[in-house]
């Protein structure tokens, strides 16, 4: 067995040279790839467009909220009709067209062949019509907006009878091209998904077993596997919904023996587990950066995967909690309630353990760090109001308030945004070749936690005081507005432009730091994991000589050893073994 | 794809590739066809009154392509065992044995979806209807999917490529089938 340094130079193994060899066409190398890290640079900026746009559409209905009635700067006047579809599409793009393909599909896509030591996955050309599909559900779903009236704006949730009717949504054209896309997106991540679950499976480098996977790829392949579990009910719902809108079916038709109830227990039965597929890569994320951060071994690495699991088994039956208020037996809350309440202890435990690991280790603050480090405190937020919305007599008030927004924006923030940021930062020069440069990250770092908590702490102050959440303009109600929370409102709509202000020093330090970032070494961080054995930027085929693997992903600081790290695939020289 | 990658050579679970994803696919569609059917179980347990719609169904029909489909199963396994012997052109013969199957269960749904439609039952028809054309039709449409695929490989496994395929499209035919064998009663018989 050749060491890492020897075989970089010496393996033009039949594999290796192979590739040396590739001259790829524009059009082969951006666009027609089905190179895994290619795939995964277009989910990647493609769900940074999105965002963008996401982020661009909450600008305006939060300026609307704020100065109600106003021209919007850059957009014009609001009315309600444009303010339902704003804020629906807001929700629809942010959850599935931007933290799906970025968490996902786009370091899922970078990470797993990498990390489990193999050249790509194992079904490269589904995996490129994977990111195919889900292009073209981006390019429907934004079609949507330039439609007779407008994009769909029947709230991301699309419950019937608001959404199988266009008389009662307003948007019957928006509403179908909605079901649409968001069908298109749910087969593209089936596609990536089941590639993700089998490369993981069958592809792994020699030596690693079950206990040696990173945790980010178990996270990952564990939110694919709760995704294909939750999503397929969804996908016949949303058959049955669009047959409704355009083929006069009557599932959710209560006046020719359907039930509108059926949607929400279908939408909700997917998007509850949503919400763990979309934490678990950061989670795992988190765990890759803490550990390197902290130069410590992962606290429990089989803790965090039993509860993982734990939570994954459970987030199929607290569903109901979204629905306490829509006329369910009474028995049938209390049994939901409890299985939320429960659901909140393997996700404490896990917090404990990052927080254990934390403990005692020598610390660097690096801008991946804080991104992970304010993930747990703000995740926490999230996770402690979500208590309070799980306990059915709380939920009769607090439903439908901003109190909501203010707690679910609290959970997929951190998840999303500050998970994709933090693995951004932490992962750049791997898939770039360059570092990032740490003070403009430290700059946007602390301007968008900052910002974010600004803008969505008031928000659990005005949906405490009861502002509902579908209201387009309170100076139309009057008489259902209190004193004093027209300040809040603008307080929260000023957090999130400065929020989306700070968006620019990202942009300045990602596209700056692409062409004259400092050169990126092998292994910049002192990580273990297989990723960081390869040259920066990863090369077509990753491994010039494929890795053997010997032990797990988080020994650090491990006693005895000259170096605080051990890389997985370094083999215990026998100097070493004598010592062990 | 000038060679296999190393991705595609490996296999660590002991299963090889194409039955492994076979296998998550029919658990992808379980989850499918699972809402499907628990929502029209649910809502038929709420609804007594659409066993009179049932009655509109053509149980014979139903009867003669359960035993269509089963049968064609039986050649289906048959095809395996054939390429298992590395005998393509027998897997062969009995893929499209298996495809005719599917075939004559499709030109059958084809007149009975024909007849029921002259009747007045179509898709807008009321609940029991919407659910009947929805299920009983994406269950068609794997049909055909299937007979499509099947006939690819057959095609190539009679010049003796490709025989772990025939493994695979078979496990995918007896989980159509097994649909099929739930779809059946609770569309058909339960009155």
């Amino acid at each position: 067995m050749t060491t890492p340094a020897t075989g970089a130079q010496a393996h033009l193994g039949s594999h290796g040279d192979e590739h040396a060899h590739h001259r790829q066409s524009f059009f082969h190398k951006y666009l027609w790839s089905t190179d895994h890290k290619m795939i995964a640079m277009q989910y990647l900026f493609t769900g940074a467009a999105m965002a963008l746009i996401g982020g661009y559409l909450a600008y305006v209905f939060r300026m609307q909220l704020a100065f109600p009635g106003q021209n919007v700067p850059g957009y014009g006047l609001v009315t309600p009709g444009k303010y339902n579809s704003l804020v629906t599409m807001h929700g629809t793009i942010m959850i599935f067209w931007v933290a799906m393909p970025v968490l996902v599909a786009a370091f899922g896509n970078f990470l797993i062949p990498l990390m489990i030591g193999c050249d790509d996955m194992v079904f490269p050309r589904i995996n490129r019509l994977s990111y195919q599909v889900f292009l073209l559900s981006a390019m429907v779903l934004l079609a949507s907006f330039f439609v007779h009236n407008g994009a769909f704006g029947g709230a991301w949730t699309s419950y019937p009878p608001l959404s199988a009717r266009g008389a009662y949504n307003l948007t019957p054209l928006g509403a179908s091209l909605w079901l649409l896309a968001v069908a298109l997106e749910f087969v593209a991540f089936l596609l990536g998904g089941i590639n993700f679950v089998v490369t993981t499976m069958n592809g792994r480098a020699p030596g690693m077993r079950m206990w040696d996977i990173p945790l980010v790829v178990w996270m990952i392949v564990l939110a694919s596997v709760l995704f294909m579990a939750s999503v397929g009910p969804l996908i016949a719902g949303a058959v049955m919904l669009f047959f409704d809108q355009r083929l006069g079916t009557a599932f959710y038709d209560p006046g020719r023996g359907g039930d509108p109830l059926l949607w929400q227990h279908l939408f909700w039965f997917f998007g509850h587990p949503e919400v763990y597929v979309v934490l678990l890569p950061a989670l795992g994320i988190v765990a890759e950066i803490i550990t390197v951060f902290a130069r410590k071994k992962l606290f429990g690495y089989r803790t965090v995967l039993y509860t993982t699991w734990a939570t994954g088994i459970l987030s199929f039956v607290v569903w109901a909690h979204h629905q306490f208020i829509a006329g369910i037996d009474p028995r049938m809350a209390n049994v939901f309630t409890i299985t939320t309440l429960l659901i909140s202890v393997p996700i404490t435990e896990m917090i404990f353990v990052y927080i254990a690991t934390l403990y005692g280790g020598s610390i660097r603050f690096t801008t991946p760090m804080l991104w992970a480090l304010s993930f747990i405190a703000e995740f926490l937020i999230g996770g402690v109001t979500g208590i309070f919305l799980g306990a059915s007599g709380a939920d009769i008030y607090f439903h439908d308030t901003y109190f909501v927004v203010a707690h679910f924006h609290y959970t997929f923030f951190p998840s999303a945004i500050i998970g994709m940021f933090a693995a951004l930062a932490f992962w750049y020069p791997k898939m770039f070749g360059r570092m990032m440069n740490e003070t403009l990250g430290k700059i946007h770092f602390w301007g968008t936690v900052v910002a974010f908590n600004v803008t969505f702490i008031p928000l659990f102050i005005t949906g405490a005081a009861g502002d509902q959440r579908r209201i387009y303009s309170y100076a139309l109600f009057p008489e259902q507005d209190k004193p004093g929370l027209q300040h809040l409102r603008e307080l929260s709509t000023i957090g999130v432009i400065v929020l989306l202000a700070f968006q620019v020093f990202f942009l300045i330090n990602f596209f700056w730091s692409l062409r004259h970032g400092k050169v990126a070494p092998e292994n910049p961080w002192l990580s273990n994991t297989l990723e960081w054995t390869v040259p920066s930027p990863a090369p077509h085929g990753n491994f010039a000589e494929m890795p053997t693997v010997y032990r797990g992903p988080y020994e650090y600081s491990a006693p005895g050893r000259e170096t605080d790290y051990w890389p997985q695939n370094q083999p215990i020289s026998p100097l070493e073994e004598a010592a062990l | 794809m000038s060679s296999r990658s190393i991705a595609n050579i490996r296999s660590v679970t002991g299963i090889p590739t194409a039955r492994l994803v076979t296998w998550w696919i029919i658990a992808s569609e379980i989850f499918i066809f699972g809402g499907l059917l628990v929502s029209y179980v649910m809502h038929r347990l709420a609804h007594p009154e659409w066993a009179i719609a049932a009655a509109n169904t053509n149980t014979k029909a139903g009867a003669f392509n359960t035993f269509v489909l089963l049968t064609s199963s039986l050649f289906a396994v048959l095809a395996h065992q054939a390429a298992d012997a590395e005998n393509g052109k027998k897997a062969a013969k009995f893929l499209r044995l298996t495809s005719l199957g599917g075939a004559i269960f499709l030109i059958v749904k084809g007149f009975e979806w024909t007849h029921e439609i002259k009747e007045g039952f179509v898709l807008s028809s009321g609940g029991f209807w919407s659910f009947y054309y929805t299920v009983a039709g994406l269950h068609g449409l794997h049909v055909l999917a299937g007979l499509i695929i099947m006939l690819i490989i057959a095609s190539d496994a009679a010049k003796n490529r490709d025989l772990p395929r025939v493994q695979c499209i078979g496990l995918y035919w007896h989980f159509v089938d097994i649909i099929w064998i739930f779809l059946f009663p609770l569309l058909y018989i339960a009155k």
